[in-house]
């Protein structure tokens, strides 16, 4: 499969440039401390929570939040990753080897895509594992947990699928990254501007928020309507990808 | 050798806005032959180079790759093509066993054949040392061989190659040329080149384009004799008068290079060389140099380029239709 070649390759290359260590080992140390520091918290008010009936437990306040702020670090993190993906080929000229072997350009953005995808898992694996721990500790709510892990990876497909949109405009690496900030960052807060303008207009712009459909993964909700939002996101991002790649083909 | 067509362009043109880079250009490669694409500098050799291997749209004009055309089946004319560009499209943090085997997998090798390609690609490009080391490490003449392997990899049809002998150095540039040669044997070659010598080594055709447009288009044979100029240059020890070489037989025109050293014009039809060389010897002048006086190729293309020689293009034309033919 001509797909899993490119993305194996993407994936090699990442892992064969410093960033991509620097960027696991960094986002699990702030993971980690987080962590801790909502497990301490959870610990101290743990024996008020005893006398309370139907207390939320160590998922809901522990992990929710841990996730939470994942998201967040993630969007910080997602430009440096994805920024390199079509503008460093196109500015070290290796994207004629691609565009001349007979692949497809839905081939190669969609490897790529998938190599960058598979990066995404590995670092949602690896943060995943602390949470995990705690069930030698106690019992977990295993349902709210697998819900939360399937939001944050759908986020960050989303992610990704711009972030790849972005590099494969320019042939500058930082402005790719700076532009995917860019855009994370306003679809991030593209809500807050709901609570004053008519309604309409505010729930459009809640839909929108790509935050917003994280929320509903992150209390357990599993809605079809954000797997579709989330869904709708990537192929729209892919596909404009493609076209772009291709116009570079006709026009330049 | 089979004289099978593998490429046929046909009336290629590819612009930017109003810039004409390539403007209705036509040819052919045949099997087992090396074509050499001549011209300065942002004449459009790369940008045909690019429209060929799919990298850029053609803007109009038809491309067919060994039956297939390059827009209606591009996969299947890809397969049969090996490009290396200006730059060496390499990922230079791999390494060169690495990288070869991501070019087979990216050109479909079947998976028992792809050692063994590797293996051949490497072998004729003299990189069976350096295989385990990063690209990145390489000087730039291995990773132009890196470069080279990559395009024949999967033993295509038709390789092209343009400028690859740019920053090598001339043992190497031996070695590259020895390996285009070789690799005409059983594929066609598209070279693309300022070097002049470089064409004059390799080159079973040449093309020359210039402003977009092909000027010449013909073998190598016939630049050849097109390069011969009717005027030879004769060094004597002893030299007599002007005068006296002004009389001698079939000569138009002397010119004095200086004290020992002449230009003599002679008719086209007729060599006087060995009447020069008779009577040199009975005057005792002293003779120490005789030979025929050469264009350099470098003057042909100049004159070609600059437009100089456009009475010769119906010439030019009769040649390649008997080519052709």
């Amino acid at each position: 499969m001509m797909i899993f070649t490119l993305a194996r390759r993407e994936l090699r290359s990442l892992f064969l440039s410093p960033l991509a260590w620097a960027i696991l080992a960094i986002v699990q140390f702030i993971m980690a401390y987080l962590f801790l520091s909502q497990l301490q918290e959870f610990i101290l008010i743990q024996p008020k929570l005893a006398t309370i009936e139907n207390a939320p437990g160590v998922t809901e306040l522990v992990i929710a939040p841990l996730y939470g702020s994942a998201a967040f670090i993630m969007m910080l993190v997602t430009p440096l990753l994805t920024m390199r993906l079509i503008s460093e080929e196109r500015r070290n000229q290796s994207l004629a080897l691609l565009l001349s072997a007979p692949v497809s350009m839905s081939e190669i953005i969609i490897g790529k895509y998938l190599g960058m995808l598979g990066f995404a898992v590995i670092m949602i694996f690896m943060m995943s594992l602390m949470p995990l721990s705690l069930f030698f500790a106690g019992t977990l709510d295993g349902g709210l947990l697998i819900t939360i892990v399937l939001g944050i990876t759908l986020l960050l497909a989303a992610f990704i699928s711009l972030g790849l949109y972005m590099s494969s405009l320019t042939a500058q690496p930082t402005i790719a990254a700076m532009s995917t900030f860019g855009m994370l960052l306003m679809l991030w807060i593209i809500d807050w501007a709901g609570g004053k303008a008519d309604a309409a207009a505010s729930g459009l712009l809640e839909y929108l928020s790509i935050l917003r459909h994280f929320e509903a993964f992150s209390i357990g909700v599993f809605n079809s309507s954000d797997v579709m939002y989330y869904l709708l996101f990537i192929a729209f991002f892919l596909i404009l990808s493609i076209r772009r790649l291709d116009g570079d083909r006709l026009q330049r | 050798m089979e004289n099978k067509k593998l490429l046929s362009v046909k009336h290629l043109s590819r612009f930017y806005g109003h810039l004409a880079a390539v403007n209705n250009i036509s040819f052919h490669l045949n099997k087992g032959e090396v074509l050499g694409f001549l011209g300065p500098n942002g004449a459009g050799k790369s940008s045909t180079m690019q429209v060929i291997t799919g990298n850029l749209a053609p803007t109009s004009g038809q491309v067919n790759i060994c039956g297939f055309d390059l827009l209606d089946a591009a996969k299947e004319a890809k397969a049969n093509i090996g490009y290396l560009p200006e730059q060496p499209p390499l990922y230079r943090e791999f390494t060169v066993n690495e990288y070869l085997l991501f070019c087979t997998q990216l050109n479909r090798v079947e998976k028992s054949q792809q050692q063994a390609a590797i293996d051949r690609a490497k072998q004729r490009c003299g990189l069976t040392e350096v295989g385990t080391r990063l690209i990145n490490n390489l000087s730039k003449g291995y990773q132009q061989r890196v470069g080279i392997a990559q395009a024949i990899i999967h033993s295509p049809e038709i390789v092209i190659l343009d400028e690859p002998t740019v920053g090598l150095d001339p043992i190497q540039i031996k070695e590259i040329r020895a390996l285009i040669r070789e690799l005409a044997q059983d594929h066609g070659v598209i070279l693309s080149t300022h070097i002049l010598p470089e064409v004059q080594m390799t080159c079973d055709r040449v093309q020359i384009i210039n402003h977009g447009q092909l000027v010449y288009s013909d073998d190598i044979d016939h630049l050849h004799q097109r390069m011969r100029s009717n005027s030879i240059i004769l060094g004597l020890n002893n030299a007599p008068i002007e005068s006296e070489l002004q009389s001698l037989d079939n000569i138009d025109d002397v010119e004095v290079l200086s004290e020992t050293r002449f230009r003599l014009s002679h008719h086209a039809d007729h060599n006087p060389a060995e009447n020069i060389a008779e009577v040199a010897a009975d005057k005792k002048w002293g003779l120490y140099e005789l030979r025929p006086e050469q264009k350099t190729l470098e003057q042909v293309f100049v004159e070609l380029t600059s437009g100089e020689v456009i009475a010769d293009e119906a010439d030019a034309e009769e040649l390649n239709g008997a080519t052709a033919a």
